[in-house]
């Protein structure tokens, strides 16, 4: 199959739903000849005109609001914010209008929007353009959750964003955007709630999200080199959240490794961790186990970045801890 | 607050730090030795200049992510803002904030935010403080043309207005928001209209005339302290570098970067001052060299401190 990186897969899954439903459109703020500050969107411009690709003012809560205004007579509107830090200025149209309309109006409206955003630290951009903000969206019923981690899920989970009639968040990662993975040409679909299992193992299950996947299957590999075969499980969306494929996976490995990017304390580690014990408790051989960035804010100093959000080397210590119970390799 | 041949020399010299900082700060990041983005205030000199000079040293600044000209003329330290860049122990915010944050309590400058509007309604705060505490200061709250347009101008300008606080509200329209051209992203000609919706004096000065901004400061600075409420101030002028690191400039053509160039803030203040006999060739010839050698002390500074490690990092996250 051919490869292309994870902003190409973005720009083919918009560029195809665009094609496909003219009540596809975009909104961001330098999406037009800009291409988006990542560069994601380059290209469409061209392609649709300026009504279908809207070059916005600064204005996060307007243009978030304005698509799901737009989305509840039927179309089918998908917002850029230029990073994830910047979705809490558009909270209240977001949480507050798109997640509820539906519910409060008694089952009556539709809000068929997609928010999508970059978050993640590791580009020097410090506190306020470097938040992983998943928890925050999964805390609003009403809101699905995507977080793919690779080219091809991000393809196929923002086609079926796009094409779903609820409000979804689409969570992207700065730092996967240059990775290059197989991606099927035209329809490509990938279900949201539908995790996948992206290396089987049989010593412990290690519950990635976002950038921390290719991560954990690195660890993983350095693992196998020492006997510790690690199963990779990635959710690929939070909600709905396939609790299915996690507990499977850790009644068969008893032993569970949690890792995301995003500060501990409130993080979908919790929740997951939660629905482990509350579900498979019986089949644990040890203590469930979570890895998460610090509770700070990102610092801007290079090294200070790197140390306060999980890395490979960390991983791979917690594994053999959870495996082994001891840290060392040897 | 009338100038004399000090104060002028004074403004051209700091005009000069910004500007060759910010070259410094380029190159630095050509190389690879800061880690993340900048945006470079080249070209926007006059307007820091003019704001700062017209304010008293316990008066306050609000700043941007374009805020390496705020600090300075604000009286900041070219070693710890270099260190802060460089990610350095010694830097303001300790490599915490980096160049998008640097806040500089002690000169009066509240800080610098990455989330473009979010500085103005902090300023309004700190200019409600001044009002309760009946102190004298006033508040300059710098942002862009492009924070004109975000909900937090205009709910600050409101409350500001109906509290009258002592509060001066810059809008350094540099003619875009990354690609967002004003033209285009404001359905009237002139920014400066808006003030009418908030019943405040809304005032146009050319943004690269320093002497232009520093008296519509001093007016606006005057009112304040009066008890008269804020100033929507616009100074027009130009962004001659990309947005940020990472910019193409496919949203701008490469005659009208060169029609605003040729509008140079410093070299049109060095025309005056010559035309006045204030300054002579020799002596900018040896301010130039005084700034270089600043320069290059505040670079080796930094490239000598510690680099923070992990160990209390979070000592500074609670009170
Ligand atoms: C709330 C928010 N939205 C978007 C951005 C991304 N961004 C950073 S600077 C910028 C343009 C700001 O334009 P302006 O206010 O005119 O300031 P300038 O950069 O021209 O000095 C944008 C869109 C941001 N930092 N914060
Ligand atoms: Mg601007």
């Amino acid at each position: 199959m051919r490869e292309i990186t994870y902003k190409q897969a973005i720009q083919e899954a918009l560029r195809e739903e665009m094609r496909r439903d003219e009540r596809v459109f975009l909104m961001g703020e330098d999406i037009g000849v800009y291409g988006g500050a990542f560069g994601v969107t380059l290209g469409l411009l061209e392609e649709f005109g300026k009504d279908r690709v809207r070059d916005t003012p600064i204005s996060e809560l307007g243009i978030v609001g304005a698509a799901a205004g737009a989305a509840l007579l039927g179309m089918r509107p998908v917002v850029e914010i230029m990073f994830m830090d910047f979705t809490t200025l558009a909270l209240d149209q977001l949480a507050n209008q798109a997640a509820k309309m539906r519910f409060m109006f008694g089952g009556k409206a539709r809000v068929p929007m997609v928010l999508r955003a970059p978050q993640g630290a590791g580009t020097g951009a410090a506190a306020q353009h470097s938040q992983s903000l998943e928890a925050l969206f999964v805390h609003f019923p009403g809101l699905k959750v995507a977080m793919p981690s690779t080219p091809a899920d991000a393809k196929g989970l923002l086609k079926a964003a796009i094409r779903d009639d609820n409000p979804v968040v689409f969570i992207e990662h700065k730092l996967l955007y240059n990775r290059k993975g197989p991606v099927p040409e035209g329809e490509h679909v990938v279900p949201l709630g539908q995790a996948d299992v992206k290396r089987p193992g049989r010593d412990l299950t290690i519950i990635a999200v976002s950038a921390m996947v290719p991560k954990a299957l690195a660890a993983a590999e350095t693992l196998a080199g020492e006997g510790i075969e690690a199963e990779v499980v990635d959710p690929r969306s939070l909600v709905p959240l396939d609790e299915g494929t996690i507990l499977d996976s850790v009644r068969r490995t008893g032993r569970a490794l949690i890792i995301h990017e995003a500060c501990r304390t409130g993080g979908v580690g919790a929740e997951i961790l939660a629905r482990i014990v509350e579900e498979a408790f019986d089949y644990l051989d040890a203590p469930v186990r979570r890895l998460a960035g610090r509770d700070l804010p990102i610092p801007y100093s290079k090294e200070l970045e790197r140390q306060v959000i999980p890395q490979e080397e960390d991983i791979v210590r917690e594994a053999r801890r959870l495996v082994r119970g001891r840290a060392d390799g040897a | 607050m009338s100038l004399d041949a000090t104060d002028l020399l004074t403004m051209y010299r700091t005009m000069l730090r910004i500007r060759l900082f910010e070259e410094r700060v380029d190159e630095l990041v050509l190389k690879g030795q800061i880690h993340g983005t900048t945006h470079l205030y080249i070209g926007m000199e006059a307007v820091a200049v003019g704001v700062c000079s017209a304010l008293l040293p316990q008066d306050y600044i609000t700043s941007t992510h374009r805020g390496h000209g705020h600090c300075i003329a604000k009286g900041a330290d070219l070693g710890r803002m270099m260190a802060e860049l460089l990610g350095r122990e010694t830097g303001y915010c300790k490599g915490k904030g980096g160049s998008m944050h640097i806040a500089d309590l002690e000169q009066g400058n509240l800080g610098a935010t990455g989330i473009v509007g979010s500085g103005i309604p902090v300023a309004t705060g700190a200019a409600l403080a001044v009002q309760m505490r009946k102190e004298s200061r006033v508040v300059a709250c710098f942002f862009g043309d492009g924070a004109a347009n975000s909900g937090a101008f205009h709910e600050s300008l409101n409350l500001a207005a109906i509290w009258r606080l002592p509060v001066v509200f810059i809008c350094e329209n540099n003619q875009y928001a990354m690609s967002g051209s004003a033209r285009e992203m404001f359905p009237i000609p002139k920014i400066a209209e808006r003030a009418a919706a908030y019943g405040i004096p809304g005032v146009t000065v050319d943004g690269n005339e320093v002497l232009a901004v520093h008296a519509a400061v001093v007016d606006a600075v005057t009112r304040a302290r009066r008890g008269d409420g804020p100033t929507f101030l616009i100074c027009e002028t130009y962004r001659w570098k990309g947005h940020s690191r990472s910019d193409a400039n496919r949203y701008r053509t490469k005659e009208e970067i060169a029609a605003w160039q040729a509008r140079c803030p410093i070299a049109r203040l060095r025309a005056h001052l010559e035309g006045k006999g204030i300054l002579d060739g020799q002596t900018a010839a040896v301010i130039e060299r005084d700034v270089e050698e600043e320069l290059a002390k505040a670079i080796q500074f930094a490239q000598d401190s510690p680099i923070p490690t992990l160990e209390g990092v979070e000592a500074d996250l609670y009170a």
